[in-house]
């Protein structure tokens, strides 16, 4: 299958500062494509290049089969963008925004009327209509937002942190739509902040950290590969516990006040784990793509 | 930076239409300014201040002060109509509202953006201009149908005042600042254009910068038609507007993309 997006050696700099230095990664047709990162990783710039707004300072950008710097505008004609700020026009009504929106892609007059209206049923928007944009709440907005970027019905769907903001009803509402989407076959790039999102909607994904990719996959392998099959929290590890896994090179973070365990199957330590250090406070959990997430990116702050 | 002619086609006149439909929910009250303003004016100096000036004597012959005043009324409307759209509303489009993030993320580019800008800001300064016309035009201060030459002339005047404007969106940091170019620049022009006085009643060493000014020529002009004298020939204002024009367009697409594409 062709790949929707192609991205060789992307290298972007503003100033001195290089902010994507130098990624590559291939989106095939029909997937759901996460590009995780802490804040400052690149993903934003990423996607600012993606769509043709910045231009790369060097590597090569190829969606649909064709470069973005020099077919620019036959790749937008067939793409949908979501911004992470709210870029609806306050001044234009519900219908409006749609209305005027179609027109930036030349659809005819019927042809925008008919997706608007499916498009408002779609989102759930039907009842606000007429209404202005800043009356509309946080996932209203943000389902209107997604709704303008598919009026052109996009082969490619580009979602920058869709649900950043979000109270966990609308954010569970915003997933419900985009599974739906899923479905029809349609290839979307997100990036999240959320690991559960990711972990819930993306087939593949890549992780970017410092402008650079840290790892790419699936996220159940990623999960096995880098966090193990079951996680141990303790809380307050002592000496005693520290020498153990050490002693039995169990993979671990130690993080002073709480030590983490990644236990792979076939490792028997879980039930002395549990009858000699579990005097305070353990979790056993599943490892999830946070864990991944923060193995490979670490814990120190980023602003 | 360099300008693609390929990013400029007629998808621009979709974002004249944005703001067209924006416009539409607040024509009514836009248009009590032109309606009201030549009414101000003309009382003002018509009742107040000509009584103690008297005729005016401009390209040899002597008309009242108030006719005299009345063709740059409307380039000065023209002016700042035009000035006005470019700088603070458009700043706030592309600032606070991201509405140029949105439309980018579409087949448009940023050129087409900023030329709707200012063809849509030289469309509503002539809307304005043709306001004030008719309400000079019952006042019986123009001459039709001569004066019916101020409406494309008040597109051509406006395209060069919405283009200076966008080039000061394109380096101005903030919002704030536009006060510089409205006090260094348009309020200068708009007393000494030859709007008030006659320009040969300045000292010999200030006329040359009076004549550089934009709105001299366009004042000059609309004078030339509504009142049928004038006193620079027309094909230099016209020239001059027209190179003004050009220069602008490109600086204030320059300074866009720089500003904006990183």
């Amino acid at each position: 299958m062709p790949d929707i997006i192609k991205v060789t050696n992307l290298v972007k700099r503003f100033n001195g500062f290089t902010a994507v230095d130098g990624i590559s990664f291939s989106m095939p047709k029909g997937n759901f494509y996460g590009l995780l990162g802490p804040n400052g990783a690149g993903k934003t710039t990423t996607i600012r290049m993606l769509y043709g707004f910045s231009p790369p300072t060097e590597g090569e950008l190829r969606i649909f089969g064709m470069d973005i710097a020099t077919e620019w505008r036959k790749i937008k004609t067939k793409m949908g963008i979501c911004h992470q700020e709210n870029t609806l026009d306050p001044d234009l009504t519900v219908e409006q925004n749609l209305h005027i929106y179609a027109g930036y892609f030349a659809v005819p007059g019927k042809k925008a009327r008919e997706r608007t209206d499916e498009l408002l049923a779609f989102f759930a928007l039907d009842h606000r209509r007429h209404a202005k944009v800043r009356e509309l709440s946080g996932g209203m907005a943000r389902r209107l937002i997604l709704a303008r970027a598919l009026i052109n019905q996009p082969d490619l769907l580009i979602l920058d942190e869709p649900t950043t903001g979000l109270d966990p009803q609308s954010r569970h509402q915003v997933w419900e739509k985009l599974e739906e989407l899923k479905k029809t076959g349609l290839s979307v790039l997100i990036t999240t902040h959320y690991m559960e999102e990711a972990e819930r909607l993306c087939d593949r994904l890549v992780i970017i950290d410092h402008g650079r990719i840290v790892v790419e996959g699936d996220p159940k392998t990623l999960k096995c590969e880098h966090a193990g099959d079951r996680i141990v929290e303790i809380v307050g590890p002592d000496p005693e516990l520290r020498s153990f896994v050490s002693e039995r090179r169990i993979e671990n973070d130690d993080l002073g006040t709480r030590m983490l365990l990644y236990l792979r199957d076939g490792n028997e330590v879980e039930d002395t784990i549990r009858e000699r250090f579990c005097m305070d406070r353990c979790v056993y959990r599943g490892s999830t793509l946070e864990d991944v997430f923060l193995r490979l990116t670490g814990r120190e702050l980023r602003e | 930076m360099t300008i693609d002619a390929g990013a400029i086609s007629w998808r621009f006149f979709r974002v004249w239409k944005r703001n067209l439909v924006t416009y539409q929910r607040i024509w009514k009250v836009n248009f009590i300014t032109p309606l009201l303003e030549p009414l101000f004016y003309v009382t003002a100096f018509g009742l107040g201040f000509a009584g103690l000036i008297g005729d005016v004597v401009y390209g040899g012959t002597h008309m009242s002060y108030v006719r005299y005043i009345a063709p740059a009324l409307l380039a000065a409307a023209v002016m700042n109509n035009a000035f006005f759209e470019t700088t603070y509303t458009s700043f706030v489009r592309m600032y606070y509202q991201n509405t140029f993030d949105g439309i980018l993320a579409t087949p448009i580019s940023l050129e087409e953006v900023i030329v709707a800008e200012i063809v849509w800001a030289a469309t509503k300064a002539t809307g304005a201009a043709v306001v004030m016309l008719t309400v000079l035009g019952l006042f019986g201060l123009v001459t039709f149908p001569g004066a019916l030459m101020v409406v494309p002339l008040a597109f051509f005047g406006g395209l060069a005042f919405a283009s200076v404007g966008m080039f000061f969106t394109g380096i101005i940091p903030t919002i704030d600042m536009f006060n510089l170019p409205v006090f260094l620049f348009i309020t200068p022009m708009f007393l000494f254009s030859g709007t008030f006085f006659p320009v040969s009643n300045l000292p010999a060493w200030a006329r040359p910068l009076a004549l550089a000014f934009p709105l001299h020529h366009l004042v000059e002009l609309f004078r030339r038609f509504c009142v049928g004298t004038h006193e620079t020939a027309t094909w230099i204002s016209l020239t001059y507007l027209a190179v003004f024009l050009v220069a602008f367009v490109l600086l204030a697409l320059m300074s866009m993309k720089r500003r904006l594409i990183q």
